[in-house]
């Protein structure tokens, strides 16, 4: 992607809430219902992970993922509510992309559970998704005016889908990264506690990292593209944009970037590859922040 | 079954030197022989016998415990020709609860020389079908080791008894496989034909290695190697050149000097786009720079690094088998509660007890109303109504008892307690 252009994309991230429908449509009963039995199953399912790691009961491992699954239900229902009442998907307020967020990430979790069978990877990324959606819950839950125009929305509607998966997808690199810096450093240190026993094979954990970051970063950067078409349309519509708030959002997509054509073309891997996933992933929760 | 007169003997690795241990051993053609003479002995009803190179031992269920534990001891020696009174103090005996408890123990491989290792119940299980085909196990035995499988298979799910490598080639393939992940595609390359090493490469084969180079200063040696390994030879000036190709690399010449520096190895890795490599170094003394290891994805592990892996899974193994214990101990107590439920003893008192008791009141009933009756007569009423109860108890008690020897006994003792109110009075 040209410099410019990248920039010129990156006006879409920065804008937050436009102008807030002062007196909208809130959070209806059974939306607050709803997300509230979502969040104490991701709490729940959390701590049996943890449980499962430490004793090992194939039993509570079943357990677990039926909980996640409970959640996962119950989230579906928040945004299905939350949904029909705004008459649009969850991409436009700050509560809403955290919803979709956590909510993609649990997604991708059960896909790469189901492919690439890593015992414990649970432990590691449902915790961050109650806490996503803890967060989400202290958010405003005003919505907004809805983009009238339909061809701006269409990009909206994309940009915002792509960036959400392309997140979910290096969540879940961020959450491998931490079980290959705990696996790499007992093996190489020769200290070998627990854990070793736990954790599944580097490999296994760098063949992850590779896939999601091989399909997040696609993704992650056409949702760039696509926000810069949003902004053409919606341009003169709304939103403000300064260099502060950009320049993270660039940073993520470097660091990604590097990792995506690093690992094709000069073999970077491995912890290199662990340590950029988090380090990337710290820089998406740092940009979130800067935007509000 | 009131006392399930179960006993065992033998001798083990702990009590017993090995000099004695193999002349005690029951070979192969053997035991067949041994079970069948033992067939013969009235005073035993059911036995197994398990002969292993740590131990040898005899399960059997017996008429009377003492006669038949010292009937065993003997039965030992004098089919091996060896006389009791010099072996008697090698011998440890078990009854009834122990019994039990020691075969958990053993098939569990708590009682092993090296804890928690798989082969023991293999060899268990081998005994006991043995026994089966010889028709020496009744229903207590039979019982006792389907059981002692399931507490087997318990320990080892529910604790990490056998969860870690006690041993250095088995370390090695640990450690290979939490590096790689499948071990199917690998390439192992051999520096030096240590004893050591043939044996590390052939475990770390029989994990699906299908590549194999072995380099040797002399190239017939490595020849040799390869042939048994099914891999091809390099010479010595090939080595450095490619040893990027190597996942993992077993060293072990008789080298003084190191054969690996960290130049050579951080050109390879970097040939292989950083792919990992896992170094092992069992030469003594040593093959490989220890510098190496700081190589980012180069893993390196010498003959010390090795066996104190070996040395924290053993002790890791000993905490472990104190969970097992209380697994085992569990199982034990719930053996034996369904030991008593063979019991067909108490339920036939209960039951009499149960008759004799309406039997009495209905008896005071009638003859309250029948007050002119004779002493004599109202003694003809109470033999009349006793002979009727005796006779209606008297087959069932009969078939209870027996039934009661069979592998769904305790069925027959449920169905009549339920049939009979024995146990809501």
């Amino acid at each position: 992607m040209a410099a410019p252009s990248s920039v010129e994309s990156l006006k879409t991230k920065c804008y937050d809430t436009p102008v807030a429908n002062k007196g909208g449509i809130r959070l209806s009963i059974m939306g607050k219902v709803s997300i509230n039995i979502a969040l104490i199953s991701y709490l729940a399912a959390s701590v049996e992970y943890f449980v499962f790691l430490a004793y090992r009961k194939p039993i509570v491992q079943t357990l677990a993922g039926f909980t996640v699954a409970l959640g996962l239900v119950f989230h579906t229902m928040t945004i299905g509510i939350r949904s029909s009442q705004t008459g649009h998907g969850p991409y436009t307020t700050s509560f809403e992309v955290a919803l979709f967020l956590a909510w993609m990430i649990v997604v991708i979790y059960f896909l790469t559970e189901w492919k690439y069978k890593i015992k414990d990877l649970g432990s590691f990324v449902i915790p961050l998704v109650f806490l996503i959606l803890l967060y989400s819950m202290f958010l405003s839950k005003d919505s907004v005016s809805p983009v009238t125009q339909t061809d701006a929305r269409f990009w909206l509607t994309l940009h915002r889908s792509l960036s959400v998966i392309g997140y979910a997808a290096f969540a879940l690199a961020f959450g491998a990264g931490i079980m290959y810096l705990i696996q790499e450093k007992q093996v190489k240190s020769k200290k070998l506690g627990i854990m070793y026993f736990r954790m599944p094979s580097l490999e296994a954990l760098d063949n992850l990292n590779d896939k999601v970051i091989g399909v997040g970063f696609p993704l992650f950067t056409l949702g760039f593209l696509t926000g810069s078409i949003w902004s053409e349309k919606a341009h003169q519509a709304f939103f403000s944009w300064n260099i502060e708030k950009t320049w993270p959002l660039m940073a993520v997509w470097l660091i990604y970037g590097v990792m995506f054509f690093g690992r094709m073309l000069v073999g970077l891997r491995g912890k290199k590859a662990a340590q950029g996933s988090i380090i990337g992933f710290v820089s998406i929760m740092f940009t979130y922040f800067l935007h509000i | 079954m009131a006392e399930p007169n179960l006993v065992m003997v033998g001798v083990n690795h702990k009590t017993t030197p090995v000099e004695i241990r193999e002349r005690l051993a029951f070979t192969r053609g053997k035991i067949e022989d041994s079970i069948e003479k033992l067939n013969g002995f009235p005073e035993i009803v059911e036995n197994i016998i398990i002969s292993t190179c740590n131990r040898v031992e005899i399960y059997a269920r017996v008429t009377e415990i003492e006669r038949g534990t010292h009937l065993l001891k003997w039965f030992i020696c004098d089919y091996h020709g060896l006389s009791l009174e010099e072996l008697d103090r090698y011998f440890y005996c078990y009854k009834n609860q122990q019994t039990i408890e020691h075969l958990f123990r053993v098939s569990s491989s708590l009682d092993s020389m090296v804890l928690g290792e798989s082969q023991i119940l293999g060899q268990v299980k081998d005994a006991y079908h043995l026994a089966r085909t010889m028709r020496s196990t009744g229903v207590l035995l039979n019982q006792l080791f389907e059981k002692a499988f399931n507490v087997a298979k318990k320990v080892r799910e529910e604790t990490g008894i056998a969860e870690s490598a006690v041993s250095i080639s088995s370390a090695a393939v640990e450690l290979a496989r939490k590096i790689f992940e499948d071990l199917a595609d690998r390439t192992i390359m051999l520096v030096g034909t240590g004893e050591m090493a043939e044996l590390a490469a052939k475990h770390l084969i029989s994990y699906g290695i299908k590549t194999v180079y072995v380099v040797s200063r002399t190239y017939e040696r490595a020849a040799g190697l390869a042939k048994t390994l099914n891999g091809c030879a390099l010479a010595f000036d090939q080595f450095e050149r490619e040893l990027h190709r190597a996942d993992i690399v077993i060293s072990s010449t008789a080298s003084p000097k190191f054969v690996m520096g960290r130049e050579m190895v951080e050109k390879a890795i970097h040939k292989r786009k950083n792919k990992p490599m896992f170094l092992i170094d069992i030469a003594v003394p040593r093959d490989i720079e220890p510098e190496v290891n700081n190589l980012e994805n180069v893993y390196l592990y010498d003959i010390d690094d090795l066996q104190t892996v070996v040395n924290a899974n053993l002790r890791e193994r000993h905490k472990e088998a104190e969970q097992a214990l209380r697994i085992v101990q569990s199982e034990v107590f719930k053996f034996e509660s369904w030991i008593e439920s063979l019991d067909a003893v108490p339920t036939i008192v209960e039951l009499r007890n149960r008759a004799e008791e309406i039997r009495k009141k209905e008896v005071q009933k009638v003859l309250g109303k029948l007050g002119h009756l004779s002493d004599e007569d109202k003694n003809a009423i109470h033999y009349l109504t006793m002979s009727i109860i005796n006779k209606i108890l008297h087959k069932p008690t009969v078939n209870l008892k027996e039934k009661t020897q069979a592998q769904d006994g305790h069925v027959y003792l449920k169905a009549i307690r339920h049939l009979f109110h024995l146990d809501d009075k």
